[in-house]
């Protein structure tokens, strides 16, 4: 199961964060601390999975931006691994080249688009074009 | 893997620069927003941020609040809202301006809203109350996307206890035109089931619609039901495996439309997930697993490609296979499959590789021999996390051959590990290895020294405690025990002449202990010596109290004769004033035993383990005492459980609204019934029943704190007990095992250098199996050096429970010194008072019970036990006081009518007495009825005439049998009304109350009033239904309630005992238990039915009553939970 979904950039900064555990503001900063640090870290010829306590951390890089995603054991790392890389496709194709101000500057959007893909730490929807329904209608909405 | 970075890069350009983005340019740059972002990317320190923020919060605040805020800015806050909980600033001020939101905005001003609260309130957050009526709203909305928003609010969070309200229109969605809805609709009720699985039990064959729907989408969300369902009770989906397989089929064979493609892969994330379900139904099942071979090799052969994704369908398609009942064909295929992932250069192949092999090597552990080097050389990788999991990986397959090498290895890298919870973690297995494998005392010793310095304080407890246990208790053989023991304490008496500072505290408790304990095995050893080197830790700076009362019981076992007397005086004179009153107490052991070698041999006898100790539970030794304090006037001792009752009752005379809801009666009446003296605790004695007196014995242990912990916790050790039986089981003969296992080395790499030869040769010894055809029968040899003593497991662990309980711990028990002393007469005396005193003070202070008059223990304590004695207490109407009628043990069963003697009586109640006349009563179950029995007696010398007994009760139904009724009362004799009773309506507690009255011999007129209570289950009777009549009965009964129950722990098949216990104590019936859910039935006297459905879910037991009786349900559920704690 998946237990957060992380964006940081390169000097720390969270950019995006949503927990599919209930966890207190205290402890969420000490963790995403401790896995920018972790993730920062590591080279491009390691492992891309870093344990974090008693769960595992799937990480990938995208440029200056790394999202990270904490998973329990039974979960099939290179499975999320590769989650990552459709959920920035996703985001590439509804911002046609997403950089991390679009990220930024449309918050919302990412969080209804995360909304889409996972559930109470469950992949719920991988179809592109299922995940951006939702949202295209209320952009048509709005412009309509 | 980096191919598909560069794929990403050059599809992802942008990502890189983050000043020319023109994108980001047409965002109004005046807005709020735009300058918290551009406040935000400026940032250069945290306390800038914070500055940042806060004002930021400040600003947000004063506009939320503002009534002309329009939805659209709003909105806007809301996001600023959730950037500055996102970089850890609280808001919780906006929280119910984004229900507002979600309530009154329209398109993806209401989405924000939802996303916010989603955000910001977690499931149990009090004001998602306030947003059942939004999401009412919207589900009926005609905007398909307000429908579509609602649904995913449900599926995220929503509060339990409105499900209810909300489910019918869930439910409806099912069957919606659009697929979308129908996938949402489903995900909803997914989430439901996950947090209230009972709400949507009459939905299921539903799932099974959306299982089947036309499109795919909501197919896959159905998938996480069943994945979920099938995860708690496999047993009943096996009839969906062919569906499973045949989706699995289409999906490998690409049926599925192009958008759900990913890289070019059908839907690999669903494949994922099919083959877990599958897995779940092919385990340990031979027909299932058989019909999923063909999809397997299918999707093993399909899966080639040369891309994540595949290889993350392959890890999930080997693990499948090694889960399933085995086919061998398939087995080789994955194993080859496990090979290419670990021997390839990609290092995130290589991890799922290692992972793959430690699942698989559980199985067949034949396999870690064929990739031999290159676990080798993975113990050598650079990147921490590859070495990690080859240390699992090699942990998986330890057993008496390989074991010195790989706890080398453990060790090695716990030398190097700077994290808590990877030292923790290794700690325990490497312990654990050592302590099944060991070689030998020496090595054993060795390596646990070296655990505890490596592990310092972060250890857990249980690894000192089970070391000591394992050097008390011993082993097989008696020499080896001594060998052992005199290992470990030349080791320790080496290690403390070095720098016993830089030891941890753990590890300095568990060297006092065994100096204390064994440091005279060693005869040219001086105590003196062993007294000094332990003085020395005292001293230590770092030493904690805990473990300065270690040394202090240590030095006490040696402070035989003249030994360096003048030491130990000091250190008990130093101690004896020390602020910490354990310590002062050890000190002051130590001083008295010191001077007194009679004593002290008689309280510290040497090697007294191997003797079963005798353990006088009942505490027998004290009841001259008790007796002695209860006839000088103290309160007697209650028990902490009935002290709780009292205090919860206390709490709802007092009417505090939201105390522990226990009502007044119940818990009077079930004082009552505890407490009133019976004839079989009578002639038991002054003992009393054993129960309470193990709950003195355990607040005089728990007195002693801390040092306790060595012997564990019961249910640790009895786990030990366990582990004891089953391992001797020694396999074939290890040398032809080793022969095998490196002849069977298919492909030794000749490249592989001489030395990683033979680190192979020296792990993967006694690896692979003869039995090579049986995978799935774990073959692991299981070789156990340290065999423990093949004790009668029972004895033994009831010697452990003892120590636990007894007031006379084992004499080698750190805290035995308090206890022990009792022995001297003089001593005992005051820790004796003390613990009474303390017992009187808890029962005055929560003294209800002796105020309002109840029967104590005082009665069955005293020196005449008297069944009538003191029961002017529950008299209601007299107003003068009873002297005590010294009536000797009247037996009222001799009054039992004929027809009651075999049936099951309560205990006798005593009602009332006056003048001489007693009333007491009991009830007889009866199958069909339920018998009140009302006993009365006069002991007065004269007879007593115009004998009235009344018997009523708004609650019962009573009918007396007796055919004549009493009216004359003999001296000494006694008479009995026999009453049936059946229940009007169900209640917790029903009262039966009653009117006595008689002409005294001087014909003054009596009147005194009794009341009797009985509790729900004697008016239950168990049911005998069978499963179809229970179904139709199910759906017609009206009144329901359900609660989660505590199940009976520790047993193998808790669904099973727990009933078991509700069958045995309620009288109900066990319809059906089928897999992980059981039906019962009972009726309330004369012919009421109760059903009762109950579900074993996450630890707990789920259950539902239902019954056409309003409160039936309510109360019956109140007594399986009071009958489930009292197990």
């Amino acid at each position: 199961m998946i237990t957060f979904v992380l964006m940081v950039n390169r000097q720390g900064q969270t950019r995006l964060c949503r927990y599919y555990q209930s966890i207190n503001m205290s402890r969420r900063t000490a963790l995403e601390a401790n896995i920018v640090h972790t993730c920062l870290s590591r080279s491009r010829d390691q492992c891309s999975f870093v344990e974090y306590q008693e769960s595992k951390v799937v990480f990938r890089q995208y440029a200056a931006l790394y999202i990270a995603v904490g998973i329990t054991e039974d979960e099939n790392e290179l499975s999320i691994y590769e989650l990552v890389q459709n959920f920035v496709e996703v985001l590439d194709k509804y911002f046609s080249r997403v950089s991390e101000l679009d990220i930024m500057f449309n918050l919302d959007r990412v969080h209804i688009i995360l909304d889409e893909m996972i559930q109470n730490g469950r992949i719920v929807e991988t179809n592109k074009s299922n995940i951006l329904a939702p949202l295209n209608a209320l952009d048509k909405m709005a412009d309509g | 893997m980096s191919d598909v970075v560069e794929k990403t890069l050059t599809a992802l350009p942008s990502l890189l620069s983050f000043d020319s983005q023109p994108g980001a340019a047409k965002l109004s740059s005046t807005s709020k927003l735009a300058s918290l972002i551009r406040g935000i990317t400026e940032l250069t320190s945290k306390h800038e941020e914070e500055k940042l923020i806060q004002q930021e919060l400040v600003a947000i605040k004063d506009q939320v609040s503002s009534p002309n805020t329009s939805m659209r800015q709003m909105k806007e806050l809301m996001v600023r809202a959730i950037y500055c909980e996102m970089l850890g600033y609280e808001a919780s001020f906006c929280y119910i301006h984004a229900i507002k939101l979600a309530q009154q905005g329209t398109a993806l001003d209401k989405r924000v809203g939802y996303l916010a609260v989603a955000l910001f309130l977690h499931e149990s957050h009090e004001l998602l109350l306030l947003l059942v009526n939004t999401v009412l709203k919207d589900l009926q909305s005609t905007n398909l996307i307000e429908v579509c928003m609602a649904l995913t609010i449900v599926s995220q969070l929503f509060p339990k206890d409105m499900i209810p309200a909300i489910l019918p229109l869930v439910e409806e969605k099912l069957t919606h035109p659009k697929e979308i809805i129908r996938r949402k609709a489903v995900l909803a009720l997914y989430k439901f089931y996950l947090i209230a699985p009972n709400q949507v039990q009459h939905i299921h064959n539903k799932f099974r619609k959306a299982l089947c729907d036309k499109d795919p989408g909501v197919m896959t969300a159905s998938l996480h039901i069943y994945l979920q369902m099938i995860k708690e009770n496999p047993e009943g989906y096996k009839d969906l495996t062919g569906s499973f397989v045949t989706i699995l089929k289409q999906v490998v064979g690409g049926k599925l439309p192009m958008d759900y493609n990913y890289h070019s892969v059908p839907s690999p994330w669903l494949q994922i997930q099919l083959l877990r379900i599958l897995s779940l139904l092919g385990k340990d099942d031979q027909s299932s697993s058989e019909i999923m071979y063909e999809v397997l090799d299918e999707s093993l052969r399909r899966a080639e490609m040369n891309h994540n994704i595949t290889y993350a369908i392959l890890y999930e398609c080997v693990k499948c296979i090694y889960t399933i009942h085995p086919k061998d064909e398939l087995l080789e295929k994955a194993a080859k499959c496990i090979g290419n992932f670990i021997l390839s250069p990609k290092i995130n192949l290589k991890y799922i590789g290692l992972k793959a092999l430690t699942y698989v090597v559980q199985q067949d552990p034949k396999l870690a021999l064929q990739h031999q080097m290159t676990i080798i050389e993975c113990l050598d990788h650079p990147d921490l996390i590859i070495k990690r999991e080859t240390l699992e990986l090699l942990f998986r397959i330890t057993n008496g051959k390989n074991v010195t090498v790989i706890v080398e290895k453990l060790l090695d890298f716990l030398r190097t590990s700077k994290d808590d919870y990877t030292t923790i973690d290794l700690m325990g297995k490497v312990a654990e290895v050592a302590e099944k494998y060991a070689p030998d005392n020496k090595w054993f010793i060795a390596t646990m020294n070296t655990v505890f310095s490596l592990g310092g304080d972060l250890m857990q407890p249980d690894i000192p405690n089970n070391f000591l246990k394992l050097i008390s208790e011993g082993f097989d053989d008696g020499e080896q025990d001594r060998m052992l023991r005199l290992f470990a304490v030349d080791s320790y008496v080496s290690l403390l002449q070095g720098e016993p500072e830089k030891l941890p505290q753990r590890f300095l408790q568990v060297i006092s202990w065994v100096l204390g304990e064994y440091s005279h095995l060693r005869e040219d050893l001086e105590p003196a010596t062993v007294v000094r080197l332990l003085a020395h830790v005292l001293d230590l700076k770092q030493a904690s109290s805990e473990t300065k009362s270690w040394v202090l019981l240590a030095m006490t076992k040696l402070c035989e004769g003249e030994a360096a007397m003048s030491v130990l005086q000091g250190v008990s004179e130093t101690y004896s004033s020390s602020m910490d009153t354990v310590l002062r107490q050890r000190a002051q052991e130590l001083q008295n035993l010191h001077l007194n070698p009679e004593l002290w041999a008689r309280v510290l006898p040497r090697d007294a383990f191997t003797e079963p100790l005798e353990v006088d539970s009942s505490l027998s030794f004290l009841d001259g005492y008790v007796s002695e304090a209860l006839a000088a006037g103290a309160a007697p001792y209650k028990s902490p459980h009935q002290r709780q009752e009292e205090l919860a009752q206390a709490k709802a005379v007092s009417m505090e609204p939201y105390g522990l809801s226990l009502p007044i009666s119940m818990s009077l009446s079930s004082l009552d019934g505890r407490q009133s003296p019976t004839l079989l605790s009578m002639s038991s004695g002054l003992s009393g029943d054993s129960t309470d007196h193990s709950h003195k014995a355990g607040t005089t242990t728990l007195k002693l704190d801390k040092v306790k912990r060595v012997w564990g916790r019961e249910g640790y050790l009895a786990q030990r007990e366990s582990a004891v039986v089953e391992v001797p089981s020694p396999v074939h003969s290890a040398d032809q095992i080793e022969e095998v296992g490196i002849s069977q080395d298919p492909t030794p790499p000749p490249v592989a250098d001489q030395e990683k030869q033979q680190l192979a040769s020296s792990l993967f010894v006694g690896l692979g199996s003869q039995t090579s055809s049986s995978l799935m029968g774990k073959s692991e040899p299981k070789h156990q050096r340290l065999r423990k003593k093949a004790k009668d497991p029972v004895s033994s662990s009831e010697i452990s429970k003892q120590t636990s309980n007894s007031i006379f711990p084992p004499p080698i028990s750190v805290d035995n010194l308090l206890c022990n002393s009792n022995m001297d007469p003089k001593k005992s005396l005051p820790s004796c008072t003390q613990m009474t005193e303390s017992s009187q003070g808890s029962a005055a202070a929560n003294g209800t019970c002796a105020a309002e008059g109840e029967f104590t223990e005082g009665d069955v304590q005293g020196p005449e036990p008297s069944l009538f004695r003191d029961n002017r207490l529950t008299i209601a109407g007299s107003c003068e006081t009873e002297e005590p009628v010294g009536m000797k043990d009247l037996c009222l069963t001799s009054y039992l009518p004929a027809d009651c003697i075999g049936a099951n009586h309560s205990e006798f109640t005593p009602l009332c007495s006056s003048h001489g006349v007693h009333l007491s009563a009991c009830h007889v179950h009866k199958d069909d009825t339920l018998v009140l029995l009302v006993f009365i007696s006069n002991s007065s010398n004269s007879d007593v005439h115009q004998f009235i007994v009344q018997v009523d009760s708004g609650d019962v139904e009573v009918s007396c049998l007796s055919e004549s009724p009493v009216e004359e009362l003999r001296c000494h004799h006694v008479e009995v009304c026999q009453y049936s009773l059946t229940a009007k309506r169900p209640s917790v507690h029903l009262e039966v109350s009653g009117l006595v009255s008689f002409n005294m011999p001087d014909r003054t007129p009596q009147t005194t009033h009794f009341s009797y209570k009985l509790p729900l289950p004697s008016f239950i009777r168990p049911l005998e239904l069978s499963t179809e009549e229970y179904g139709t009965m199910w759906l017609a009964f009206s009144h329901d309630t359900k609660q989660n129950l505590t199940l009976v722990a520790d047993v193998q098949d808790s669904l099973r005992a727990t009933l078991d216990v509700l069958e045995r104590k309620l009288h109900l019936h066990v319809v059906a238990i089928i897999g992980m859910e059981g039906i019962v039935a009972c009726r309330l006297l004369p012919d009421q039915p109760c059903l009762m459905h109950c579900r074993v879910h996450g630890g707990t037991l789920a259950v539902w009553l239902r019954s056409p009786v309003p409160d039936l349900p309510d109360c019956l559920l109140y007594h399986c939970q009071r009958a489930l704690q009292e197990v």
